[in-house]
């Protein structure tokens, strides 16, 4: 049984409604510090949009609206002072489709670091060649660095999308089904790649791969219809689960 | 069966004459164009300003009309093109997307490229002598401006609208600020379709004789600032077509086989240059 860790991100009665249709109802949890929590459930469960509060992309939601705090850090990241690209800035974040910004692979790791200040070109090489390495991605690409990225495949394009969220140094990144897009292959990569930067970084992975989330996560939380069911230390939710709910995702009573 | 593969062959039919249809109408433009313009195009149909007897049939040009109507096209471009980017990234980027305004902004674009032109002419005529202005390469380009507005909106909105939301959270999510999103990824990634938007409105604005039959006026000479008249090639089409001397009606013709020129370089620089700005595009 590993010691319990330090809390990262803490959710205290999260509810957020779409245009008066509830999405997310009185959520709570304490994401752990360093760790991969994995968000699992059906679908609708509610699990993006939990994972779009803790960067406020939820924001972009025409007719939302969102009660309850998000700390990080010990910032709210709801309150009306907290500057939102300050928040971002903290998270890098992966999608389910790789979506590469319409420049070079250079440029989209260099994006990041270039809107927060960095012209120094030294630096952004610097920068540029670090991230990529750290990705898996660079040995692949330092020849090209002036192509587009849309010359890349899927599976590479994803972990550019990976060392673009790194290189504006994040302390958490957030995954949405970051494989589900990707062949075997390319998934394994990103799985394991989230395996080596598990000790720097707070991962908080959505998934509707079970043994995905069997794979990855320390730290599992179990959604449904728009309820957290269920959150704990992997081992204890997939070996004996408490509610009725969780029981049957796991055993595939539903999915 | 037998019905089935009738209408199929019925339409494939129908489809040809239409295709047909549209080369005809083509090729009789550009044919009666070439036919009757050929004989009277020169040298100094190009490079020449009309002397004084030139709609009588003296020597001359439409050099006048030529560098008058890009001068007032130019114009009009520029100055829609800086109202029309901040609009339509405020509508895609900025504002909620089934937000009022953003509804009563498109429908009220789609009305204003339906607005002929002669009332954009007459408005801008209006406007004209409310501001103290006389009839201008300004009075034009204002005129002008207006005309393609609307036309320059719709065509940057449909392609900013293509640019997926998730390309601009990507953005979001690294902390930028709207306005990078809106410049750097957004914009960027529409920019091949923003130049043709820009270009397609330089060439309607350049063939538009209505809207500056008023408001830019018509001059044998080039003009030398924006306060003094404008000729256009438009405008020397219609009055040289109104001639009862042959030469000068055939000259009508050079000058629309002008223009037509100009059209059609604009819209290849259109395409080359879309193609190449399109290399980073993410499809």
């Amino acid at each position: 049984m590993p010691e319990p860790s330090t809390t990262h991100i803490s959710v205290r009665n999260l509810s957020v409604h779409y245009g008066g249709q509830p999405a997310l109802k009185n959520v709570s949890v304490n994401i752990p510090d360093r760790k991969i929590t994995a968000v699992l459930g059906p679908s609708g469960c509610g699990k993006t949009t939990f994972l779009r509060c803790l960067n406020r992309l939820v924001d972009t939601v025409d007719g939302v609206s969102v009660s309850g705090q998000v700390l990080v850090d010990g910032e709210d990241l709801f309150d009306p002072a907290a500057e939102v690209t300050h928040i971002r800035k903290k998270m890098g974040l992966l999608s389910q489709r790789p979506y590469p910004l319409p420049m070079s692979i250079y440029d989209n790791v260099a994006y990041g670091p270039r809107i927060h200040g960095q012209s120094d070109r030294g630096e952004l090489d610097a920068l540029v060649e670090h991230h990529l390495k750290l990705a898996g991605l660079w040995d692949e690409v330092k020849g090209r660095l002036r192509a587009p990225a849309t010359s890349l495949s899927i599976g590479q394009q994803q972990r550019l999308c990976l060392a673009r969220g790194l290189a504006v140094g994040p302390e958490i990144i957030l995954a949405d089904e970051p494989t589900s897009a990707l062949d075997p292959i390319s998934s394994a990569h990103i799985e394991g790649k989230f395996k080596e930067l598990r000790d720097q970084y707070t991962i908080v992975i959505v998934t509707h791969i079970l043994r995905q989330a069997r794979r990855l996560a320390d730290y599992v939380i179990f959604m449904y219809m728009g309820e957290l069911v269920e959150h704990g230390p992997a081992a204890e939710v997939f070996n004996a689960p408490r509610e009725k709910q969780t029981r049957e995702y796991i055993s595939g009573v539903i999915s | 069966m037998n019905r089935r593969s009738a209408e199929e062959s019925i339409f494939k039919g129908l489809m040809g004459l239409s295709f047909l249809a549209i080369l005809a109408a083509l090729a009789t433009i550009v044919g009666t164009v070439v036919w009757k313009g050929l004989p009277a195009m020169n040298w100094d149909m190009l490079t020449k300003t009309p002397s004084g007897g030139f709609y009588l049939g003296g020597s001359g040009g439409v050099l006048n009309a030529i560098v008058g109507s890009l001068y007032l096209a130019g114009g009009a471009t520029v100055a829609s093109s800086c109202l029309a980017l901040p609009i339509v990234l405020g509508l895609n980027v900025y504002a909620r997307r089934a937000s009022r305004l953003v509804t009563f902004t498109r429908f009220s674009m789609d009305v204003l490229a339906g607005v002929p032109s002669i009332v954009f002419g007459a408005v801008g005529y209006v406007l004209m002598v409310a501001l103290g202005l006389k009839a201008s390469l300004l009075a034009g380009i204002i005129a002008v401006a207006l005309l393609i507005l609307p036309i320059m909106i719709k065509a940057m909105d449909e392609v900013v609208r293509l640019v997926p939301q998730e390309m601009a959270e990507a953005s979001a999510a690294l902390g930028a600020t709207r306005l990078e999103t809106a410049f750097l990824v957004v914009a960027r990634q529409a920019l091949p379709g923003l130049a043709t938007a820009v270009l397609i409105a330089f060439g309607r604005g350049v063939g538009d004789a209505a809207s500056v039959l008023f408001t830019a006026g018509f001059t044998d000479n080039i003009p030398d600032s924006l306060m003094s008249p404008a000729a256009t090639l438009p405008l020397a089409v219609f009055f040289q077509l109104g001639s009862n001397l042959p030469e000068v009606q055939e000259r009508a013709y050079a000058a629309a086989l002008i223009l037509m020129a100009m059209i059609l370089i604009v819209s290849l620089v259109t395409r080359e240059l879309s193609r190449r700005l399109s290399r980073h595009n993410v499809r």
